[in-house]
C-alpha cells in the first residue's frame, strides 16, 4: 500500500475507535488513537495474515499487550475484513464478542487474551519461542504502552527474549508519554526506554514519529533484517491523535466522548479523510 | 512387617514426564531455575531440547507457556506451589485460564511438609487459589502411583490443569493391579461405618494410619480419597456422607478454601450435616523437619485420630 492509502485506512480505523468508545460510553480512546497508525501498518502492510482464515498455522501473530487499546485493535481487524465494521458499535456491550479487553476465544483474529498489563509480552515471547522450536516462518508482534513497561513482568519477558535471541519477535512501544495519573516521566519514569531494551539484548529502532509510514516501513524492515536478537521499536506518538481536543490530553486516556464531542470527532475525521483522498 | 516403600510425588512427576516425553513430542517442560528440586531435571537430561529453563521468573513462565500452548505445544510449568499458585496467580488466571489454554502446572513443594524452608515456601493456599479459577482442573495425588497416573491424565486432558506435588517421601498406597485413575472420580480407600474421613494428597496415607488407631478404640472409620479437588466428586461425597452421617476432611492446606471447603459446599447444598475440617487453621507454617511439623500440626495419623475422636464426642 502507498502511504496515502495507509493514511486513509488509518483514518477509518480512527473513526471505528470513536464509534466503539462512543457507543460503549466507556473505553480508552487516547492510546487507541496513538496506536492507530502502527496497527494499520501491521494489518494492511506488514503482517502475513488472512482475514478469511484467521487461524492459519503460518500466520504472523499479534498480541496487544496494552489490551485497553482494544478499540483500535478491533477497528483495525474490522477494517481489514475479520468482521463487520458495523459491529464496532457493540464494543463492551453485554453479549458482544468485542470485550473491553481482547479475548482470544471470542474474537476472530485475536491471538491472545490480554489487557492485564505486562502479561501480553510474555505470551508473545512464548509464541516466538514456539516458532523457533518449529523452525516456522511466522513472526510475532506485540504492542506495549509506555506506562505498561513499568510492570516488572515486561522485563522478565524482555530478558528471556534477549537471552534466547528471538529474532522473530518485535516489541513495539507506543511512547505517547501519558498514563492515567499523568506524564510517564512524572509518574514512574520508564526513560531511557531504548537503552533499557538495548541492555536486555534487543536490537532497538527509535521512530521519531509513529504516525509516519515511511519511518514505520523502515523500522519494520530493519526488524526483519535483524538476525540473532529481538527488535524493539520505540515510537514517539501523540496520545489522542486525530481528534483535536483529545490530542496530548491525559484526561482522554479512558473516557468516552459525549454526543457533541462524538459529532465533532467524527466531523474532524471525516474531513481529514476527504483531505487525504484529494491528495 | 516389611518397610513401607516411600516416594515423594515430585519424583513421580519428573519420572512420568520422562515416560510421556518418550511418546509425545509436543510435550514441553518449563522450569524457573528449580529443575533439580521439582525433579524435572531428569526430563531435562532425557530431552534437553524440550526443556525450557525460564530462569527465576514464574510470572513470565506462565505467559510463555500460554504462548507455547496457543501454538500447539503442551507445556508443563514446574515450580514450587507458592510461586505457581501464589506469585503467578494472575498470570495463571488471565493468560492461561481465561483463554482456557492447554497448559499444565506442576506445583511441587506444597504444604508444610516443605519442612525446613519455613513459612515463605510452605504454600497452604494453592488449592483455594486454583479452585476459584473458572475451568481449572485441580488435582492433588496421594502417592507415587496416583501422581504418575494424574500426570498422564493431565496430559491427555484438554485444558488447564493444576497438579499438586510434595517434597516429602510418602507411603506408596496404590501399588495394585486394579488401581484406576480418573479425573474427578474419588474412591473409597477403606470401608467403615462410624465416620467418613475424606482426605487428599499425602493426608490419605495419614488418614489410613489414623483409621488404624481409631480401630483400637472401637471406631470404624471409612476413608475416601478425593484426589481431584475440582471438579469434585459430588456423588461420592454425598453417598458416603449419607452412609455414616459423620464427615471429617483432612488436607495439608488451609482449612479455608481447599478440600474442606469444597466438601462443605457440596454437602451444604445437597445433604447438610456438620463437617469437621482438619488442616492448617488460618496460620502460616514454620521451619522444622517435615515429619515433626506434620505431627505438631496434628496432620499425622495420631493427630488426625485425636481430632476425629474429639469430633465424634461432639
Amino acid at each position: 500500500m502507498t502511504n496515502q492509502e495507509l493514511a486513509i485506512k488509518a483514518n477509518e480505523v480512527r473513526k471505528g475507535i470513536i464509534e466503539g468508545v462512543y457507543n460503549a460510553h466507556s473505553g480508552h480512546p487516547g492510546g487507541s488513537l496513538s496506536s492507530a497508525d502502527v496497527l494499520t501498518y501491521l494489518y494492511f502492510e506488514e503482517m502475513n495474515i488472512d482475514p478469511k482464515n484467521p487461524d492459519k498455522a503460518d500466520r504472523d501473530r499479534f498480541v496487544l499487550s496494552k489490551g485497553h487499546c482494544a478499540p483500535a485493535y478491533y477497528s483495525a481487524l474490522a477494517n481489514r475484513g475479520y468482521f463487520p465494521v458495523e459491529d464496532l458499535k457493540t464494543l463492551r456491550h453485554v453479549g458482544s464478542y468485542l470485550q473491553g479487553h481482547p479475548c482470544k476465544n471470542d474474537t476472530p483474529g485475536v491471538d491472545a487474551s490480554s489487557g492485564s498489563l505486562g502479561q501480553g509480552i510474555s505470551v508473545a515471547v512464548g509464541m516466538a519461542l514456539a516458532g523457533k522450536i518449529d523452525d516456522a516462518s511466522y513472526r510475532v508482534y506485540t504492542l506495549l504502552g509506555d506506562g505498561e513497561i513499568e510492570e516488572g513482568q515486561v522485563w522478565e519477558a524482555a530478558l528471556f527474549a534477549g537471552a534466547r535471541h528471538l529474532d522473530n519477535l518485535v516489541v513495539i512501544v507506543d511512547n505517547n508519554g501519558l498514563q492515567i495519573d499523568g506524564p510517564v516521566d512524572q509518574v514512574d519514569s520508564p526513560y531511557p526506554i531504548a537503552d533499557k531494551f538495548r541492555a536486555f539484548n534487543f536490537h532497538v529502532v527509535e521512530v521519531a514519529d509513529g504516525s509516519d509510514f515511511d519511518l514505520l516501513r523502515g523500522a519494520f524492515k530493519e526488524a526483519r533484517d535483524t538476525k540473532g536478537a529481538p527488535t524493539a521499536i520505540i515510537m514517539k506518538t501523540l496520545k489522542g491523535k486525530g481528534v483535536s481536543y483529545m490530542e496530548g490530553q491525559v484526561g482522554w486516556h479512558g473516557k468516552a466522548p459525549n454526543e457533541e464531542q462524538y459529532k465533532q470527532a467524527m466531523d474532524e475525521l471525516t474531513k481529514a479523510g476527504e483531505a487525504l483522498c484529494q491528495k | 512387617m516389611s518397610e513401607v516403600k516411600k516416594i515423594a510425588t515430585r519424583q513421580s512427576y519428573g519420572e512420568e514426564l520422562v515416560e510421556l516425553g518418550k511418546e509425545y513430542d509436543n510435550l514441553y517442560v518449563l522450569d524457573a531455575d528449580l529443575a533439580s528440586a521439582t525433579k524435572t531435571g531428569i526430563f531435562k537430561e532425557a530431552f534437553p531440547d524440550r526443556h525450557i529453563d525460564c530462569g527465576i521468573q514464574e510470572s513470565d513462565m506462565m505467559g510463555i507457556a500460554a504462548g507455547l500452548a496457543s501454538c500447539g505445544k503442551i507445556p508443563f510449568c514446574s515450580t514450587f506451589a507458592m510461586f505457581a499458585a501464589g506469585r503467578a496467580y494472575e498470570q495463571v488466571r488471565n493468560s492461561i485460564g481465561y483463554p482456557h489454554l492447554n497448559v499444565k502446572i506442576g506445583a511441587t513443594h506444597a504444604g508444610i511438609s516443605v519442612g525446613e524452608d519455613g513459612a515463605t515456601h510452605q504454600c497452604l493456599e494453592d488449592l483455594a487459589l486454583m479452585r476459584v479459577i473458572p475451568g481449572m482442573t485441580v488435582i492433588n495425588p496421594a502417592d507415587d502411583v496416583e501422581a504418575k497416573a494424574a500426570v498422564k491424565a493431565a496430559y491427555e486432558f484438554e485444558g488447564p490443569v493444576y497438579l499438586r506435588f510434595g517434597r516429602l517421601a510418602v507411603p506408596v498406597i496404590n501399588d495394585r493391579s486394579d488401581y484406576k485413575f480418573e479425573i474427578g472420580k474419588g474412591y473409597v480407600v477403606k470401608e467403615g461405618t462410624d465416620v467418613t474421613i475424606i482426605a487428599t494428597g499425602l493426608e490419605v496415607s495419614a488418614a489410613i494410619d489414623a483409621a488404624d488407631l481409631l480401630a483400637k478404640d472401637g471406631i470404624s472409620a471409612e476413608i475416601v480419597n478425593i484426589h481431584t479437588i475440582k471438579p469434585i466428586d459430588k456423588d461420592l461425597i454425598i453417598k458416603e456422607a449419607e452412609k455414616t452421617g459423620k464427615v471429617v476432611t483432612v488436607e495439608e492446606h488451609s482449612v479455608i478454601g481447599g478440600l474442606g471447603s469444597a466438601v462443605c459446599e457440596v454437602l451444604a447444598e445437597n445433604h447438610p450435616l456438620p463437617v469437621k475440617r482438619i488442616g492448617v487453621y488460618d496460620r502460616y507454617g514454620e521451619s522444622g523437619p517435615a515429619v515433626e511439623l506434620l505431627h505438631k500440626y496434628k496432620l499425622d495419623g495420631e493427630g488426625i485420630a485425636e481430632q476425629v475422636k474429639e469430633y465424634l464426642k461432639g
